[in-house]
């Protein structure tokens, strides 16, 4: 039992949530990430951590209402617990100095990305991002991100805040500007994939971090494969950072919708019994 | 070794065996016939998750009990790995008092209800009989008897608690709660120690919670088993991955004086055959534990299974029969075993797939998967078949199956369960640099103390160490290991 200590939404469906729980505050490092599941009927789901506090003994993960799970998370209030958190999962992000670091982070991708662009920024690399969005206010940690960052550019797809553009855009942008060493890129995966294939044209090492479906997160099932370089790999214990350009987001993204109609029909559901209680 | 053979001999000579001994003539026990296990109908039991095996009443466990000659040198016994004094619960059976049958189990073994429902006896203690070994009969049947006995006291309420040593501060920690790890804490509790198992599910339980099925295995015995162990000290942390939540060198500063690691061999093993990573193809871990551990055919939980028409189960060992009969019991309307040998190499119990058939599975045998193709979402709707014939037999003395060029054909799955082995988990060798492993990745240790060939502290047995076994070894080895972190603190604290 995770309890909730601190909850801030930075949106209609997007929130912040401090949890309790000092072990993994205190083994976390950028890239992990951690299983939580709510409820004695709820379902094991993968979210990875923005950032911790040890001395507060809290982790922070960035949530946004997209199925069952996310909404029962959103849902619960401060002083609420979290019946089952297990972590810090998968490989820390390898942080060392290379030079100039381009990290790019789209809709909630920005909260793990944030501890990777801080862990560049303290070991010495030029770091420069790019945050992506929809709109104006699904822009998230602009402020946090700016400590870190060299340099940061906002995309949104309408204009409303920074400019307008997709991520692509705003990395091409830097990439023809000046030399990077490296690159980083988490969000949405059909983000990630264009983001790898901007990079691949230019020759730049990039990584992106991986949120496939898992069960248990520790290497016991395989739900979460997908193919890196011709070769299948478990996100969980091998990941959740890969080699962007070797990749298969095709696949991947077949397989993030194996459960798409089971999701919908249960988020549907959920919803009814929501408003039945309203 | 002498002071088992001679506290054997000692129980033995003990009046009231001699009185049953005499009771009746060994040849009147020799023609007895073998009890056989009664079962839930098999059109009943394939819609259901009711357990399979009924279990033996108190008249038919009394006979067969008779049937046990009480040998002067039991043979049986060394055909258990966790050593269970079997002649001596059997004739507490015969005699009547099941209670103290059950205490006699629970000498040598924490889960006998496990044991009586998951261990290959035939391949163990029935293998080394007395009526196996000289009569060329079938053999006492041990494994009824021993769930007879467990479920008895289980049902009676009146379970007791086995005796633990005067509390002792030394702490010691068992990394994984499947049977490994249970056999392991019971012991150490046993003997005093003040033992923490780390799980890193949310339920403790290991295989037994998540691989192992409902009809085959209930959860409420394996709960039972785990409550007992908590009532004799035993504590347990879930959702807790040693090596991730907390390394071992944390644990040692928290004061764990050693470690048994029973991490299981949780990483499927795959084919690596075109289109595997289609949707709908699982690995039995992540099929059963779906279904087993999440609930997710019961649409008040959360975790979503897809439940399919033509399922097939590829691999012929127990996991294989566990994930074919669960496919049938989701609705699957053709479920079927396809194994590159033929029945005679299965891996997998005689019971479990003589209860296969009955239940309507089908077997293809001497076939193999090539390939996979999918539908335009990507969900599986076929596979390449390729037939088999068997040559010579390979390293595992089993005859080689080697393909017949040209016989491929091409059927209807929406599911496929890939049931082909399992390698070692990777997390803990991974978060211990100093530790030895072997190539496949499993730990290295003394066969006798369990003990790590480099790090002293840190022993180890199950699946993290054999690679994939059963339930019974994997306890054996807990037992193991337990005996010698024993002689490891002693001696440690000697020294000191």
């Amino acid at each position: 039992m995770s309890k909730i200590l601190e909850k801030e939404f930075f949106s209609e469906n997007v929130a912040k949530i401090d949890l309790y729980a000092p072990e993994i505050a205190k083994s976390r490092k950028p890239g992990h990430f951690v299983i939580i599941k709510i409820g004695d009927k709820g379902e094991r789901v993968p979210l990875t951590i923005a950032s911790s506090d040890n001395e507060k003994g809290t982790i922070t993960l960035v949530v946004q209402k997209v199925g069952v799970t996310s909404a029962k998370l959103l849902k619960l209030e401060v002083g609420d617990e979290v019946t089952d958190v297990v972590g810090p999962l998968g490989k820390a992000t390898h942080i060392e100095k290379v030079g100039t670091v381009l990290c790019a982070g789209g809709g909630v991708g920005v909260a793990p990305l944030m501890p990777i662009v801080e862990g560049f920024k303290k070991a010495g690399n030029r770091v420069i991002t790019v945050l992506a969005a929809r709109t104006k206010e699904l822009v998230i940690l602009e402020e946090q991100m700016r400590r870190y960052s060299d340099e940061v550019i906002i995309m949104t797809d309408d204009g409303t805040y920074g400019r307008q553009g997709l991520v692509t855009q705003g990395m091409e942008e830097v990439i023809k500007r000046e030399k990077v060493d490296m690159s980083v890129i988490i969000g949405p995966a059909i983000m990630m994939k264009f983001g790898a294939l901007t990079t691949k044209k230019y020759n730049i090492k990039t990584y992106v971090s991986l949120n496939t479906i898992m069960v248990d997160g520790t290497g016991m099932c395989g739900a979460c494969r997908v193919s890196v370089g011709g070769k299948t790999r478990f996100v969980c214990v091998d990941g959740p950072e890969f080699d962007a350009h070797q990749v298969d987001f095709e696949q991947m993204m077949m397989r993030m919708g194996a459960y798409k109609d089971q999701e919908y029909a249960a988020y549907q559901k959920y919803l009814g019994t929501l408003e039945t209680v309203a | 070794m002498e002071n088992i053979i001679d506290y054997l001999k000692a129980e033995r000579s003990q009046e009231w065996r001699n009185e049953i001994r005499k009771s009746m003539k060994t040849k009147e026990r020799t023609s007895k016939v073998r009890a056989s296990m009664p079962e839930a109908d098999p059109d009943v039991r394939n819609k259901s998750n009711v357990e399979v095996n009924t279990g033996l009443d108190k008249d038919i466990a009394i006979l067969e009990a008779q049937r046990c000659i009480d040998c002067p040198t039991p043979t049986c016994i060394d055909g258990c790995p966790v050593g269970i004094y079997i002649p001596k619960f059997i004739k507490k059976i015969e005699v009547g008092d099941f209670l103290a049958a059950a205490s006699v189990l629970k000498e040598t073994n924490g889960l006998p209800a496990v044991c009586g429902r998951v261990c290959p006896q035939e391949k163990q203690c029935e293998a080394s009989c007395f009526y196996t070994l000289k009569l060329n009969k079938p053999p006492v049947a041990i494994g009824y008897l021993e769930r007879f006995a467990a479920d008895y006291e289980r049902n009676s309420g009146k379970a007791t608690v086995p005796e633990v040593a005067g509390s002792s501060k030394v702490k010691v920690a068992v990394v994984g709660s499947g049977p490994a790890g249970l056999a392991a804490s019971g012991d150490l509790a046993k003997l005093g120690y003040d033992v923490t198992v780390f799980e890193a599910l949310h339920e403790i339980g290991g295989v037994l919670k998540y691989g192992i099925p409902e009809f085959r295995l209930p959860n409420d015995i394996v709960d039972f088993e785990i409550e007992n162990l908590r009532k004799m000290g035993v504590k347990f942390r879930n959702n807790f991955l040693v090596g991730k939540t907390a390394s071992f060198e944390d644990l040692k500063a928290d004061g764990f004086e050693a470690f048994f690691v029973g991490s299981g061999a949780g990483l499927p093993r795959f084919m690596n055959i075109p289109g595997e990573n289609y949707n709908g193809i699982f690995s039995s871990n992540e099929y059963l534990t779906r279904v087993n551990l999440m609930n997710a055919a019961k649409p008040e939980f959360d975790t979503p299974v897809i439940s399919g028409k033509n399922v097939a189960v590829i691999g012929g060992g127990n996991t294989a029969m566990d994930s074919v009969r669960t496919a049938k019991r989701l609705g699957a309307k053709r479920a079927m075993i396809i194994y590159r040998r033929s029945e005679e190499e299965m891996p997998a119990r005689i019971e479990e797939v003589k209860h296969a058939k009955e239940e309507g599975i089908e077997f293809m045998n001497l076939h193999n998967p090539l390939e996979y193709y999918a539908d335009e979402t990507g969900r599986v709707k076929s596979a390449k078949i390729q037939k088999m014939k068997l040559g010579e037999p390979d390293a595992s003395g089993r005859r080689r199956p080697i393909p017949i060029e040209g016989s491929e054909f091409v059927i209807d799955v929406d599911t496929v369960v890939v049931s082909v082995g399992v390698s070692p988990n990777p997390i803990v060798p991974a978060s211990l640099p100093k530790l030895e492993i072997t190539d496949w990745g499993t730990i290295v240790v003394d066969k006798d103390t369990m003990q790590s060939s480099t790090m002293p502290e840190i022993f180890a047995g199950g699946d993290i160490v054999r690679g994939g076994a059963t339930v019974i070894l994997a306890m054996g080895d807990g037992r193991k290991a337990a005996a010698g972190m024993h002689k490891y603190i002693q001696e440690k604290t000697k020294a000191n």
